[in-house]
């Protein structure tokens, strides 16, 4: 309650807030949402649906907490609203099959997300993807879903992954450090060839990588959707995963898993043992941009003659404070040109599921983004999160710019020149 | 209060999508930047052009329904708070510039225009509109002519009304009128266009504005002068513009504002400084850096510790910017963060720092002053906690004695801010009574039916109505009851 009370109503954040600049209505700014929050915390409003909306309106990127010279904590006020909204409903009806699906059913089991993954590549192998497009199947999916799986390249075969080694080790020896990989639940389905990317370049720099074992989803989406039991449970696994596993540093290439994975002291307010707990395992949490920053520059062999622009990823921007160190590296790479982009750090519209639960507002969002990104007049848009990288590469699509632009995780275009 | 028959005239007028009454969308247009007040409107109405601007009005007039204008709701007397409900005008939609006419040195916009947008438009083709509110990237420049809205660069080029040279404005009673224009010289009749400047949304409301540009200044210049005590850093205010030197900013800090603006925008400020200036000076380079010079030997004469010249346009842009998110960061201290308006004649601007420090002392309230030093215009911040009834007794005990004491030096209740509801019953203590009779004469003239945002500048303890949150602070409009 007083995190609330600190914000004094100024509207410093109101610039910064994406669906405010779509809407231009007070009920779709930071500020307003934070009076919502308080309405309903002082019982002058009710947690009703139309709360509910405006709370799930907010796309979790935190702008406006960078923004917020009174340093309210946007991020966990509007998480926990959303468990307000939902431990309401609960009380009153079951939760929607999809919400059961993804976050009690499929989530948390590793397994299963490897199953899905199978599956996804199975279709694309046998070219189902584009025979579903044709025969119009692919109207049968939810209109957001189907636009955007059109955005997934193709998966890595359950042979290929299988294959993968648990340690990697540097040329120099000893290494300089031992690192886990965060994999991610998505990421290391989808994006598997962005992890062996991010693992090879942390080889490069003399890192010892580890895949451990017994790792799973970080939690984030749970959190963020109001499921914080959920999240809690997820948080457990991985301190405990990592705490067997004896590395210097758990690293990570989603900022918004990172930013997830830093804040897990705050998930065990009441529970002093495990916060400890979470506490040094959230000590050793590095996205792989800020710990390749802190290491001896990586000797590139190769020259990418390229423009590139560098869309922030709102996590690791707004979440973790990281913004110069992706650029850094970018400029780095030999060959490279590097073009900021405008309101680089302004959300991209993805926000986990917010493209599929709130479809139009994130395009909306996502053309006025691609404009910008078009003024550049760039060949790459590198970004720093999968999410940002799917909703990037579905923005290349729409813009009519495929074969002309090509969006790539900055791990990716490193490994490149490698 | 909107019945059902009005609503959807309303409707008719604006379209389903602008018209809001649903009860989050009423809450969140039931406050604005000011601590204490809150109440609800009946409705918000947003609407897209002059014409259906204008339509609202008619309707509300022809059925007795109150209309708060409202911008971005940044203003700090409770401008924007619907006391007495009735429907809350948005402007935000009028956001066009129209035209910026590089031949006359004007530029012509609708009022929804973001102060800051206004700012980077005109100055990309080399010319400069100079008020500058610490609000500047979200306030509209509705809200700004309003409320003669002021800023860092006032000391040396004035403030909104010194701008403004012509207005299109809605009546009441749904007429559209142009007062004033791009004539550089124009003297037929009264000057309604300076009339509406400052007039808080109690006469009709502005549709759009053509203001006048200046050439931008080809260099400029920003320096930080720390000092052991607050008294030095006043009189060197003072001391410079005896000196005939005319900073365009010179802003002022006291430590307590610097530690909270220190920890949200990491710039380096010296902790240990009693209070600091920041000074900026533009015009062409030689006489930049020779009045530069002058200023910063006048700060070490009169006791500053160190004098610091901005090395790049980024630092200089980092300080100002911080210095513009002050009263916010102030809000890290205290749940509530009580700012007030107090300005004197630049000559008595160290006597008044030390008033203020003495009655905080005498209430025991906590008070940082920051402020547009070079105008004499400080504002003293209490930092205290809206749920203390007791507390907020004693603030705003003190806030009146720090009124009276700036009235005192030949100074006013508010020296940019407004009067809204905040400052409304200390208004005759700065214009008399019979000043507040003329002027509630004319508001009879613009709006016969006193539908335009009634409750504000003009103290009323008549006909209130449920007040959200209260404060029992002595103001009479405070108390909560039903009309
Ligand atoms: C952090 C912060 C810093 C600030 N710094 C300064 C400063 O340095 N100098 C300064 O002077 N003020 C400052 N202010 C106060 C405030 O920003 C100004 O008063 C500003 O002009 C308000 O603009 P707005 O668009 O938010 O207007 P609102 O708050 O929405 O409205 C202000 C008043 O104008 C009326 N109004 C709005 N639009 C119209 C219209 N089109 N026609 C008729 N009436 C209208 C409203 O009814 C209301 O009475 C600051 C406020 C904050 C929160
Ligand atoms: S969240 Fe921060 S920036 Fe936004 S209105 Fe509140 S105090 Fe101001
Ligand atoms: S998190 Fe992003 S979308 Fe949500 S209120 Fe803040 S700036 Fe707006």
């Amino acid at each position: 309650m007083d995190e609330i009370m600190n914000c004094m109503q100024c509207g410093f954040c109101l610039p910064a807030c994406p669906t405010y600049r779509e809407t231009g209505k007070e009920s779709a700014s930071p500020r307003g949402r934070i009076a919502l929050m308080k309405g309903v915390a002082e019982q002058k409003l009710p947690a009703d649906d139309e709360f509910e909306q405006n709370m799930y309106l907010c796309l979790g990127c935190r702008a406006c907490e960078t923004a917020c010279p009174a340093g309210v904590p946007y991020g966990s006020l509007v998480e926990t609203a959303r468990e307000v909204v939902e431990s309401t409903k609960k009380q009153s009806e079951s939760p929607s099959f999809v919400r059961k699906l993804i976050f009690e059913k499929v989530f948390p089991y590793p397994e299963r997300l490897q199953t899905l993954g199978t599956l996804l590549w199975g279709a694309q192998a046998a070219g189902l993807q584009s025979l579903a497009q044709k025969t119009g199947l692919m109207k049968l999916l939810p209109r957001p879903m189907a636009e955007m799986q059109q955005a997934v390249d193709r998966v890595a075969s359950p042979m290929e992954r299988r294959k993968r080694e648990p340690v990697m080790k540097p040329e120099t020896s000893p290494p300089a450090l031992r690192i886990g990989l965060f994999t991610g639940c998505i990421m290391d389905v989808m994006f598997y060839e962005i992890n062996q990317a991010t693992a090879r370049v942390l080889v490069k720099a003399g890192c010892e990588v580890m895949f451990v074992d017994n790792q799973v989803c970080c939690g984030a989406l749970h959190a963020h959707a109001g499921e914080k039991d959920g999240a809690v449970e997820l948080a457990k696994r991985n301190i405990e995963a990592f705490e067997q596993s004896g590395v210097d540093y758990v690293v990570n290439n989603a900022g918004g898993c990172g930013a997830a994975l830093k804040e897990y002291h705050h998930w065990f307010h009441d529970d002093p043992e495990w916060k400890q707990r979470a506490l040094n395992f959230v000590a050793k949490v590095r996205d792989a941009n800020e710990l390749l920053a802190e290491l001896p520059e990586i000797t590139f062999t190769k020259s990418l003659a390229m423009r590139v622009t560098y869309q922030d990823s709102c996590h690791l921007a707004h979440g973790q404070g990281v913004r110069n160190q992706p650029r850094q590296l970018l400029r780095s790479i030999p060959g490279v040109e590097y073009l900021e982009l405008n309101r680089a750090d302004s959300c991209c519209g993805s926000a986990g599921i917010y493209n599929i639960t709130n479809y139009e507002m994130s395009m909306q969002i996502l053309d006025e983004k691609m404009d910008d990104v078009q003024e550049t007049k760039a060949d790459v848009v590198v970004t720093s999160n999968p999410g940002c990288l799917l909703q990037m590469k579905h923005g290349v699509n729409r813009a009519g710019l495929a074969g002309r632009m090509e969006a790539l995780h900055i791990m990716e275009l490193l490994d490149r020149a490698l | 209060m909107v019945s059902k028959e009005a609503r959807s005239e309303l409707i008719s007028v604006v379209g389903e999508k602008w018209f809001l009454d649903s009860p989050n969308e009423l809450y969140v247009y039931s406050y604005d930047a000011t601590p204490l007040y809150q109440a609800m409107p009946d409705a918000v109405v947003i609407p897209g052009s002059v014409e259906e601007l204008s339509a609202v009005l008619r309707i509300a007039n022809q059925r007795g329904i109150n209309i708060v204008p409202r911008g971005s709701g940044t203003n700090l007397c409770g401008g924007t708070v619907p006391l007495e409900g009735g429907i809350v005008l948005n402007i935000n939609r009028l956001n066009k510039i129209k035209e910026i006419d590089q031949d006359n040195l004007t530029a012509t916009f609708g009022p929804g225009v973001i102060t800051a947008d206004l700012h980077k438009a005109v100055e990309a083709v080399g010319l400069f509109y100079p008020p500058d509110p610490g609000s500047m990237r979200i306030s509209t420049m509705g809200g700004n002519v309003a409320e003669c809205a002021g800023g860092m660069r006032g000391l040396k080029y004035g403030v909104t009304k010194d701008y403004i040279m012509g207005l299109e404005m809605v009546l009441p009673t749904g007429e559209i009128l142009q007062v004033g224009g791009k004539n550089a010289k124009d003297v037929a009749g009264y000057d309604l266009t300076k009339l509406l400047v400052g007039s808080e949304g109690t006469l009709a409301v502005v549709t759009e504005i053509t203001a006048k540009l200046l050439p931008l200044p080809d260099a400029k210049q920003t320096m930080v002068a720390y000092y052991r005590s607050l008294t030095d850093a006043a009189r060197t205010v003072q001391r410079v513009i005896a000196n005939r030197i005319i900073p365009a900013t010179m802003e002022f800090l006291d430590n307590a504002t610097m530690q909270v603006v220190e920890d949200f925008a990491r710039i380096g400020l010296p902790l240990d400084m009693e209070a600091m200036l920041l000074i900026e000076q533009d015009g062409s380079q030689s006489q930049v850096e020779r009045d530069m010079e002058r200023i910063a030997e006048i700060c070490r004469q009169e006791g500053a510790a160190e004098v610091r010249l901005a090395q790049t346009a980024d630092e200089a842009a980092g300080l100002m910017a911080a210095r513009r998110a002050a009263l916010s960061a102030l809000a890290r201290m205290r749940p509530t963060t009580i700012l007030e308006d107090a300005t004197v004649p630049r000559s008595r601007l160290a006597e008044m720092v030390e008033q203020v420090n003495r009655i905080a002392k005498k209430y025991d309230v906590q008070i940082c002053t920051f402020g547009h030093a070079g105008d004499g215009n400080l504002h003293p911040t209490c930092m205290t906690d809206e749920r203390d009834k007791e507390e907020i007794h004693r603030v705003e005990q003190a806030f009146e004695e720090i009124f009276l004491a700036a009235m005192k030096l030949g100074g006013t209740i508010t020296g940019e801010h407004g009067v809204g509801v905040a400052k409304a019953k200390y208004l005759d203590l700065r214009v008399g009574s019979a000043g507040v009779e003329l002027m509630k004469r004319i508001k009879q003239a613009f709006d016969p039916n006193g539908i335009m945002n009634p409750g504000k500048m003009f103290a009323k303890d008549t006909r209130r109505r449920v007040v959200v949150k209260s404060c029992e602070c002595g103001h009479e409009h405070a108390t909560e009851h039903e009309a």
